[in-house]
């Protein structure tokens, strides 16, 4: 049972390894990718299984008891978390089979692809902080290389903006690890919780939670430290800037709700009302950055930001409400947003472009696109009855019930404005006339199936949390109550020790 | 003695700041090597740092007889130390890479992904 917890580590390296192994063959990389992608959800679909049968559950690597060695461990919200990631893996694997060149699969495009899922897997299922810090070193490392990988112009420069602000990220995480470690003598996450309330100095660990709130602030992108990613997300292939835009903002946005639910509960007044300042912000500014874009990917960009800034609001908030609201968002948007990327990936292989003013009239060349565009698009802004309706619905009603009028206001403006950048990209790309550059290549049916297969299950899965709001509802309250009262982790940690 | 550590900490992270707001790719580089030399000395000295009493326990006992250094800092910078290893030698080959790309000399001339 317990090695459930390792699996979702496990099976991406294995997968990785073995695809290295086999480097010479570019279709038995690409099943070797997809059939490992295939196996971690499958993996991660059963962690959650246990998790919500069993609640929290904890593997001591090497049998070193808590806190003295490392410890993985799991509540809902890792698993969800897990889960997520497996799917978004899968999916975009599949989607990869069309869109990648062979040049890039030859040169290890399916094994880094693999080694980002173990370093996210990592992240979200450790429960020591130094064991984050290098989970977050393979994710970076994989995903320098999915940046760079295939040295055109423009992904070299994107990667160098990406590349430098994510070492100074975790330069300064680093440095907050460090000075934590000197204050309290341990790193382990459950053990830091039952410490840090003790500690003899509250406000350095309030400096040190400042510290934390800049570096997963770098890597979540919120205002105002996201300027490398709307210069660095449209440049790689496709693919890459689908799993991007789905997991890696989000990982940020795990260790933050990780930290400041967990260990950083000393002057929540202080801490949390910063956070929900920083939301507002992000959402402004993301959604009103996007406004000024013209190209596809460069508009979605921007929405990540200002999307982040909701996720956050539930953070910031700090009620079960705002947290169940949170946790629905985070659901909600890794799915739409990476549908939103592969939608575009076509949009470019129909019409030839990311420019908007060079697409056009896909609406008539490719009509099941434009519904499945309108699907993801329309849940995004925020339209009944889809699943971003009811995320933005939980977190409105929960800062009206904390008193919170200007960020519910913050975030009603912000859902106006998306739904305009939103009708935007329809008028553009899917109504008008035909684009004049338009040369669509002819698709045979298996690359064909690769690319729609993915945007209808992502698609479909919208409209599911969309109508089935509840047991997706009961799931989220379950994670914010384990959340907020996390004793239930900290004891499947620290079991008999404490 | 901690004084002195922790001047010369606060020196390595102001130089590696300064540094890092040139707009010159070398000047980016050294600073991102200071700045993780930094981080390594701030770990050891935020742990404390004890002399010359090496932790070893002695044979057929469970623990030290007196106050012993702290060993887990050292293995944490030893970690650290190799990961920045890696990811700036991957930094120098994208950056060497990226300027014979481009053809440029200095920061400011990568503008193109901005807008």
């Amino acid at each position: 049972m317990k090695l459930l917890l390792i699996l979702p580590i496990i099976l991406p390296l294995t997968t990785a390894a073995v695809g290295l192994l086999c480097w010479r063959s570019i279709r038995a990389q690409q099943v070797i990718g997809l059939l490992g992608a295939g196996g971690l959800l499958a993996a991660a679909g059963s962690l959650l299984h246990g998790v919500w049968q069993n609640g929290p559950m904890a593997l001591q690597l090497g049998n070193w008891p808590a806190p003295f060695g490392i410890t993985l461990a799991a509540d809902l919200f890792s698993a969800i978390m897990v889960v997520l990631a497996a799917l978004m893996g899968f999916t975009v694997a599949l989607y990869s089979l069309a869109t990648v060149d062979p040049r890039r699969v030859r040169y290890g495009y399916f094994c880094f692809y693999h080694f980002l899922l173990m370093g996210v897997c990592g992240v979200f299922l450790t429960g020591d902080l130094f064991n984050m810090y290098v989970w977050f070193e393979v994710m970076l490392m994989a995903s320098f290389v999915l940046m760079a990988l295939g040295g055109e112009k423009e992904q070299l420069e994107g990667a160098i903006k990406y590349v430098t602000l994510n070492l100074i990220s975790s330069a300064v995480f680093l440095t907050g690890l460090g000075i934590l470690y000197g204050m309290s003598g341990t790193l382990n996450m459950a053990h830091l919780a039952t410490v840090l309330p003790q500690s003899e100095h509250p406000f350095m660990v309030t400096t040190v939670a400042m510290l934390f709130l800049v570096a997963f602030g770098i890597k979540s992108a919120v205002f105002p430290l996201f300027f490398w990613l709307p210069a660095s997300y449209h440049t790689p292939p496709v693919a890459v800037s689908a799993i991007f835009a789905g997991l890696l903002t989000k990982v940020g946005v795990y260790s933050l709700m990780r930290v400041f639910t967990l260990l950083f509960m000393g002057d929540v007044a202080y801490t949390h009302t910063l956070i929900l300042i920083i939301a507002g912000f992000t959402m402004v500014t993301g959604v009103l950055g996007a406004a000024a874009q013209g190209e596809f990917r460069r508009i979605l960009s921007f929405h990540i930001i200002s999307q982040v800034g909701y996720m956050i609001m539930g953070l910031g908030l700090f009620t079960p409400l705002a947290l169940t609201g949170s946790v629905f968002y985070i659901m909600h948007h890794i799915v739409v947003k990476t549908n939103l990327f592969l939608v575009s990936g076509v949009a470019r292989l129909l019409g030839g472009s990311y420019r908007l003013e060079r697409l056009g009239g896909l609406s008539l060349s490719a009509p099941g696109l434009s519904l499945l565009f309108a699907v993801s698009a329309f849940s995004l802004a925020g339209i009944p009855p889809l699943s971003g309706f009811w995320a933005k619905l939980i977190l409105i009603i929960a800062s009206f019930k904390d008193a919170s009028y200007l960020i519910a206001a913050t975030a009603l403006l912000v859902s106006l404005l998306t739904l305009f950048s939103m009708t935007k990209i329809w008028a553009a790309v899917f109504w008008g006339e035909p684009a004049v550059a338009a040369d669509p290549q002819p698709l045979s049916g298996r690359r064909r199936a690769a690319l729609y297969v993915p945007i209808i299950l992502l698609a479909l899965i919208t409209v599911t949390i969309g109508l089935g709001t509840g047991p997706i509802l009961t799931l989220a309250e379950r994670t914010a109550d384990q959340l907020i009262d996390p004793r239930a982790y900290i004891r499947a940690v620290l079991g008999s020790v404490q | 003695m901690e004084l002195v550590a922790a001047i010369v900490v606060g020196g390595l992270f102001g130089a590696a700041v300064y540094l890092l707001l040139w707009r010159t790719p070398v000047k980016l580089i050294i600073g991102l090597v200071l700045l993780s030399n930094a981080i390594n000395l701030l770990i050891f000295l935020a742990a404390g740092l004890t002399r010359g009493k090496p932790p070893i326990i002695p044979e057929g006992s469970l623990r030290a007889a007196q106050a012993v250094a702290d060993p887990l800092p050292q293995a944490l910078i030893l970690t650290a130390i190799v990961i920045s290893f890696g990811v700036l030698a991957f930094t120098l080959v994208l950056f060497s890479r990226t300027f014979k790309t481009l053809a440029a000399t200095h920061l400011d001339e990568m503008k193109t992904t901005d807008s």
